[in-house]
């Protein structure tokens, strides 16, 4: 009896996906069984895939069956190598085409207000995801994936990061907890990843085994792209390690706090008013203030309560978060709109960068509002104020000269 | 110029067509069904003379003075009408998927040993795939009316005896008027009629709203049947349907499934994608200034048409201003607008939910239409041409505009045309489609069936990209310092073809299985049998 492996999804509800079976047999060379719904459309373009696949990894006798839901081809590839490997020991990669588009950096003071989970293991919620103008993406290989489906969730990750666009989101992979996570890196870091969220940190240590990790990938694959880090603070012991894990890297760029492990390890329940977790909150958020780096909020989990988001992100902005994470695109919105500045913090912002600007238009040293003397720091939080204001749609990018003309 | 198409080949031979190419280069039949047709010659250019079709003069002398024409059952109705081997019996889908009245009709047919009749039903809907067995036993000999589901399968392999006819509904009114299909019976669910045949569509165990679709039935059919299992006496108030018009009336237990005639709730789409392409056709709207005091709109029932609807209402409660008319199919949303005095009208053309038929009755800003005011282009003007923007889907669009509803990219029938065609002309056409359907591209380089011509379609918005037809340069010059992502077509298409890949042209054989007519009754494109 041959050995059958499969991969992918089928069944209600399953779009954008496939399932694959794989049977390898020792003669009569490949046979392939395609049912799709496109089958009219893309039937010729699937099974020529399925034999590229098959034959970069030198198989050439086997059975294939293809139960195809209008996968994408970067899909399809991930399914197949995912079925593969467990057949044949192998270290050669299947790797779909790497977009020109998906070949950008981020830097390291970028907003980071809404980040958008996408389980790592559903392709349908993934392909639109970028329509959705999240500042961030995560492609998440840990709790929104089943443990059996784990070891395919990394080909899938993989192919999505090099084939798939995100118009212009930061591009992260929430990674397993280490030290199983480190094992996912090798599936990632060459690809372009823009940031890896490392889930229950609580020490330094762990940070430490992540960095040396990429760079060891990275030397290997002379890969010249940074990564930065972003580790997810969700049990007491981080918590009081929290400034310790923020200063542990110099890559690290935010800090997140997940609440529902963090009130879990407290024996407490998650409330709407959040008193449970509020000393966390602020440590958390005074430890990124303390090290100069981003502080990113839990996600709020009730996806049809859109004024409870809205209270929730006045309050996260309140105590000084700077994002927070969303499970659903229509969240993305709601987050830019209340965590950027309100019209009376614009109004206020743009008064200091015009006088900043004509100060450096007069060949001025000092700027000064009114009797007001300004300090360099204020004008710099102004202008990151209007720049987070033109980000999110609230302010023209040339607000300047729009309103020069108005006069 | 038409070039005469000669095809050579056994399956046509036998069929006998005459394959002509159209106007908008597409082949189309000149003769099926023992009937001639006219092919498209572009919009406005067919110019029909001549009269319109009439009816039989009747004689009170022939119909009961005291009014009642009540007969015991549907069979004994039918057979006094002429059921005979051959006609025309009309249906309509006020019923939508709880009708129950076609089925009985053809088992009634079917036990007569009656054969080759033509059902021309306003549209027919899943519900009505049980009538397979008798296409198959010839019981019915092909449907002129959309077909959807099984039948659309069904029809697309070829195995319906004669040819399928797709009309809009505009169409439809305009073929029965000209005389292009004779019904011999049309039978009208009605759910509240008398004994003389006034009937409404307003109230009832079985309420659907208004009547409109069956209006031209009334008018131009030989016989005339009104079926409704809530008999009020004389008068029924109001009167949708004109019991002068109708020959007998049938009272029966129930003539339709209640939950599936209208939806207890219409919801607006809770798909983020959907939603977006909403916003983004709001935008566009209001950056174009199509959303201004007293304008008007259509929109369809459909979850992002809905919320389209939902973001025009916002918008006038913003800007303190309201719409003149709303047209379409009524529900909850915009009743709400209505009443929030957000619109001075609904034209309603077909009820979608309770809260409509609530409305319907209730408020006198909730005004019934028919295909003959809204959509008939063979009249002296219709609705649809005064609206300032409406709201449509499609299956397809090709680079020229041209756009499908009827089939899916593999070639089989998916949808009816319904008001699709007859609303191209309002003043902006906008189709908000995503850029593909399960890897499937939604632009292509030609539509597999063109339905409506590419110079009445004005914008494609996608949640990647909106095209502006290059026609409509005052669009393009309103829009051109917008935020939003503007393309050109052939952009889309790529971009569309990048994501994807590039789709195979799906293989069809030369059997005619269907031909789509145009507003004024030529042909635009036709159907093709799919080998399965």
């Amino acid at each position: 009896m041959n050995k059958i492996a499969s991969a992918g999804n089928k069944g209600k509800g399953v779009r954008s996906d496939c399932f694959i079976s794989i049977e390898i047999l020792n003669d009569s060379g490949i046979e392939i069984q395609l049912e799709s719904k496109v089958k009219a459309l893309y039937g010729d373009s699937i099974i020529k895939l399925a034999k590229e696949v098959l034959s970069n990894f030198n198989i050439t006798n086997a059975k294939v069956i293809i139960e195809d839901f209008g996968a994408l081809p970067l899909v399809i590839a991930a399914r197949i190598e995912a079925t593969i490997i467990q057949l044949i020991d192998t270290d050669k990669e299947f790797l779909t085409p790497f977009l020109e588009e998906n070949k950008y950096k981020t830097t390291k003071d970028r907003n980071r207000i809404s980040r958008l989970y996408l389980p790592g293991n559903t392709p349908s919620l993934m392909i639109n995801a970028g329509i959705h103008k999240p500042n961030g993406i995560i492609l998440d290989l840990e709790d929104a994936v089943a443990p059996a489906k784990k070891a395919e969730a990394r080909f899938l990750v993989r192919n999505v990061l090099r084939s798939l666009n995100f118009y212009g989101a930061e591009r992260m992979v929430r990674i397993n907890q280490i030290p199983n996570g480190l094992e996912d890196l090798d599936y990632i870091i060459p690809h372009n990843v823009n940031l890896i969220l490392i889930p229950k940190v609580e020490s330094a240590n762990q940070i430490l085994q992540v960095e040396n990790k990429i760079n060891e990938i990275q030397k290997k694959k002379g890969n010249i792209y940074p990564v930065w880090y972003m580790p997810i603070i969700e049990s007491s012991l981080g918590v009081l390690k929290s400034l310790e894990i923020a200063q542990s890297s110099k890559n690290i760029v935010a800090m997140a706090i997940g609440l529902e492990d963090y009130t879990a390890d407290l024996g407490t329940k998650r409330t709407m008013e959040a008193t449970e977790s509020f000393f966390a909150r602020c440590q958390v958020v005074n430890a990124c203030k303390a090290t100069g780096i981003q502080a990113i909020d839990s996600v709020f989990s009730d996806v049809a309560n859109m004024e409870g988001l809205k209270q929730n992100v006045l309050k996260s902005k309140s105590l000084g978060f700077d994002g927070m994470g969303c499970i659903h695109p229509r969240q993305i919105k709601v987050i830019h709109e209340n965590f950027a500045p309100d019209a009376d913090e614009i109004a206020k912002a743009k008064k200091i960068v015009n006088a900043f600007l004509e100060a450096n238009e007069k060949g001025l040293g000092v700027v000064s509002l009114g009797t007001k003397m300004i300090d360099p720091p204020v004008v710099k939080r102004a202008q990151k104020l209007i720049d987070m204001a033109i980000n999110v749609g609230k302010l023209s990018k040339n607000w300047r000269d729009i309103e020069n003309e108005k006069l | 110029m038409w070039v005469n198409y000669q095809k050579i080949g056994e399956i046509l031979k036998m069929k006998n067509y005459n394959l002509v190419k159209n106007a908008i280069g597409r082949l189309v039949p000149t003769e099926i069904n023992g009937k001639s047709y006219v092919p498209y010659m572009g919009v406005g250019k067919y110019r029909p003379t001549g009269r319109k079709y009439a009816p039989l003069i009747s004689t009170c002398a022939d119909y009961p003075s005291d009014g009642n024409k009540l007969i015991p059952s549907l069979k004994e109705a039918l057979i006094k009408s002429g059921l005979r081997n051959g006609i025309t019996i009309s249906t309509h889908h006020h019923f939508r998927n709880g009708d129950l009245i076609a089925q009985q009709i053809f088992d009634i047919a079917y036990e007569l040993g009656i054969k080759d009749l033509v059902w021309f039903p306003s549209a027919s809907f899943e519900c009505h795939s049980t009538l397979i067995k008798y296409l198959e036993d010839g019981t019915i000999n092909h449907i002129e009316g959309s077909m959807n589901g099984a039948l659309g399968r069904f029809a697309t392999e070829g195995k319906m005896k004669g040819i399928g006819v797709l009309r809009s509904h505009g169409g439809r009114y305009q073929a029965v008027q000209d005389g292009d299909v004779h019904i011999d019976i049309a039978v009208i669910a009605a759910p509240t009629a008398d004994s003389f045949g006034n009937a409404t569509g307003d109230r009832g165990p079985a309420a659907c709203g208004l009547l409109g679709f069956a209006l031209a039935d009334s008018q131009y059919a030989d016989k005339v049947l009104v079926v409704t299992d809530n008999l009020v006496p004389f008068p029924c108030i109001p009167w949708q349907i004109h019991g002068n018009n109708v020959d007998y009336v049938i009272k029966l237990d129930q003539i339709g499934i209640p939950e599936k005639i209208v939806s207890g709730t219409t919801e607006i789409t809770k798909s983020p994608d959907r939603l977006l392409l909403a916003e983004m056709t709001a935008q566009f709207c209001e950056e174009a200034g199509i959303v201004h005091d007293g304008f008007s709109f259509q929109a369809g029932a459909g979850g992002t048409a809905l919320s389209i609807g939902t973001y025009f209402a916002e918008m006038c409660k913003d800007k303190s201003i309201k719409a003149r008319f709303a047209r379409g199919g009524s529900n909850k949303y915009l009743v709400k607008m209505l009443e929030d005095g957000l619109t001075d009208y609904i034209l309603d053309g077909q009820t979608f939910d309770l809260e409509g038929v609530r409305s319907m009755r209730e408020n006198s800003g909730h005004i019934n239409t028919s295909p003959f005011t809204s959509y008939n282009y063979h009249g002296k003007g219709n609705f649809s041409s005064m609206l300032d923007v409406v709201i449509l889907g499609a299956t397809e669009v090709d680079v020229n505009f041209n756009a499908n509803v009827v089939t899916h990219s593999d070639g089989y029938l998916l949808h009816g045309i319904g008001g699709w065609q007859n609303c191209l002309f309002s003043k902006c056409t906008i189709l908000p489609i995503p850029l593909f359907r399960d890897r499937i591209p939604v632009v292509k380089d030609e539509v597999t069936t063109i339905c409506g011509p590419g110079e009445l379609i004005d914008v494609i918005v996608t949640e990647r990209g909106i095209a502006i037809n290059p026609l409509r340069t005052d669009l393009l010059e309103k829009l051109k310092n917008t935020t939003l992502p503007i393309k050109t077509i052939q952009q889309l298409k790529d971009e569309g073809e990048k994501i994807c890949g590039i789709p195979a042209k799906p293989k069809h054989t030369d059997e005619v299985i269907a031909i789509i007519k145009w507003v004024d009754g030529t042909v635009i494109d036709t159907v093709w049998k799919i080998e399965k």
